[in-house]
């Protein structure tokens, strides 16, 4: 009798990847068999979902703090600090979509289930992006992630630019995704295994004579990557994507697409190549220093709102490869002290303009915002410190962020990249200065004075959302010590085993 | 005359460059989803190349996963594509313009 030999399961560790996959699983099951489903379930189902991945990711949080990184499942996936945090990021920005979703779906005549459904498998992917410890896991986790993601921005059904947007981001998506994929052949190639322990471990104990293969293999990961995270020049698809796909999945797509995408990027090429950081991290620079400079000069020439804030996540994902192409563990920590920051920003600033928008997503020209603080004057304070953050003001998280991968990058001698941003940061608060002045100092014109009292009509979950958004935003700007802390506790490590 | 490895990692390239230009350049969405096609499975003939080269079953294996993969996206794809043509008959990457700034 032979024994079959089962890899060890670190079970604790995959509740995140169950509780998610089977969320969504079990709710599409229940909505095709149950008729008439009542319309809250699906989104309090979703909430719930997400508040108990936010819940279990404290208890394995001082797991990985007390018992180090650890492996499992032969090697595939491992559990470190990065992965706990950008868990709970992707946990936050899916109750966060979820609460957005509903009135939304209401008022657009949608049907309720397939959003959410597809926002919990979405982030599946992504925690399993997080916790790959081998490239081909990473790919699974990219395409669980991207394919969702490719049938949310297709599911305004009426809208033909919801459709546009859906063709245009699959395209470039799977565009990217093979680009990403013959480049981790070629590192397969390079490097004899798929696993990223082992890849790290020859690149530090054997010299490459003939490197052409490994470099190749990098500069397509890096290309695949680029795209995923929209950093100029692979960033064309953003504004148009951001532009025709349904406001809260908009809102997923910044904050957990993002996140998903930037944790992939630390692993790879920070954690795994850190080696060969001299190959990468100058083509890496470049990309920080053109998408600060196009996102936020971009930005400037936008009428529509969502194409503004598409441009500035774009100038926002540069600054985050400022702190990649530091390629330390101050670099990442500060990468990942501005993703928690951002996911606030976004997922705020999404939900305004989910509540601002009309029938049929219409009216996120920056006329519709003119003098807004006239007639929702609670929204237009909110927005306020949203767009602060975003601009980096002093006591805003936004500054903490930028500081820190300001900071990251200097200390790493990437001086020019770092000037670059500090110019770009200047052009892109132009930008948001902009949308201030509209709501503050514009008059609204004969339209906007119908009702005075329209605060009231903001339904609940936005609400949620924007002051938590609001008040974290604040709260990290003044008290940023516990947000370091954890970004300097969460740098990943790689773990043989 | 002997073909070595690299004559299919040769081919795996040429075929990627093939898909990835015609991806570029053609505007039929079908021709265009072909394209994506190919580009995977030169990395797949890439992958099985090197695997058999290093004596390493990964290479086969990843190609497995890549398979399902690409299987996937069609599916959607084709989702989205005939979700564009039941509005508009004949639509190529040209019509959908809508967008943009």
């Amino acid at each position: 009798m032979s024994t079959v030999v089962t890899p060890e399961v670190l079970w604790w560790a995959l509740i995140p990847v169950i509780l998610l996959s089977a969320g969504g699983m079990l709710l599409l099951t229940v909505a095709s068999i149950v008729r008439r489903l009542p319309d809250a379930l699906p989104q309090a189902w979703t909430v719930i979902t997400g508040l108990a991945v936010l819940v279990a990711s404290v208890p394995m949080w001082n797991e990985v703090r007390d018992g180090g990184p650890r492996s499992y499942l032969g090697g595939m996936v491992a559990v470190d600090g990065s992965t706990v945090l950008v868990t709970a990021i992707l946990a936050i920005a899916v109750v966060a979509t979820a609460l957005l979703a509903r009135p939304y779906l209401a008022r657009e005549d949608l049907p309720g289930v397939e959003l959410y459904v597809l926002l919990m498998l979405s982030a599946t992917g992504g925690v399993v992006m997080a916790s790959a410890d081998d490239l081909i896991v990473l790919f699974l986790g990219l395409e669980i992630l991207s394919i969702a993601v490719y049938v949310l921005a297709a599911l305004h059904l009426r809208r033909i630019e919801s459709q546009e947007a859906a063709l245009k981001y699959f395209v470039l998506g799977a565009f990217a995704s093979a680009f990403l994929l013959y480049g981790m052949a070629l590192l397969y190639g390079a490097t004899g295994s798929t696993r990223l322990a082992l890849i790290a471990e020859h690149l530090s104990t054997v010299v490459l004579l003939r490197d052409g293969m490994l470099l190749a293999g990098i500069a397509l990961l890096l290309v695949g990557l680029a795209f995923k995270v929209a950093a100029v020049p692979f960033h064309a698809w953003t504004p148009d994507v951001y532009q025709g796909a349904p406001s809260p999945v908009v809102a997923w797509m910044a904050a957990g697409v993002k996140a998903a995408g930037f944790a992939a990027m630390v692993r790879v090429l920070v954690v795994t190549l850190g080696t060969h950081a001299s190959d990468w991290s100058p083509a890496v620079s470049v990309l920080a220093g053109l998408s600060v400079v196009v996102g936020a000069s971009v930005a400037v020439l936008q009428t529509d709102v969502r194409r503004m804030l598409a441009y500035s996540s774009i100038a926002h994902a540069g600054f985050l490869l400022l702190g990649v192409q530091a390629a330390d563990a101050r670099g990442t920590a500060a990468v990942y002290a501005y993703l928690v920051v951002y996911t606030l920003l976004a997922t705020g600033s999404f939900a305004v303009l989910t509540v601002m928008g009309g029938p049929g997503d219409s009216a996120h020209s920056l006329d519709d915002y003119r003098g807004l603080v006239r007639r929702r004057p609670v929204l237009a304070g909110a927005f306020t410190v949203l767009l602060l953050g975003q601009a980096g003001v002093p006591f805003t998280g936004g500054f903490v962020a930028k500081l820190g991968v300001l900071a990251a990058a200097v200390e790493g001698r990437g001086y020019w990249v770092a000037g670059v941003a500090m110019l770009a940061a200047a052009i892109a608060a132009f930008v948001y200065l902009r949308i201030l002045v509209a709501m503050y100092l514009e008059d609204a014109g004969d339209a906007g004075d119908a009702g005075d009292a329209e605060d009231a009509g903001v339904p609940l979950g936005a609400r949620v959302v924007i002051g938590v958004a609001c008040a974290g935003v604040l709260a990290i700007g003044i008290v940023p010590g516990p947000l370091m802390d954890l970004a300097r506790d969460a740098v990943p490590v790689l773990v043989g085993s | 005359m002997v073909v070595t490895t690299s004559w299919y990692l040769a081919l795996g390239a040429v075929l990627f460059s093939i898909g990835a230009v015609g991806l570029l350049t053609r505007r039929n969405p079908l021709v265009m989803f072909m394209c994506v096609e190919l580009m995977l499975n030169a990395v797949n003939l890439t992958f099985v190349s090197l695997g058999a080269e290093l004596g390493d079953l990964g290479g086969q294996l990843s190609v497995f996963f890549v398979l399902v993969v690409a299987a996937a996206e069609v599916v959607v794809g084709l989702g989205i594509i005939v979700a564009i043509m039941r509005r508009r008959q004949g639509a190529t990457a040209d019509d959908l313009s809508v967008l943009g700034g």
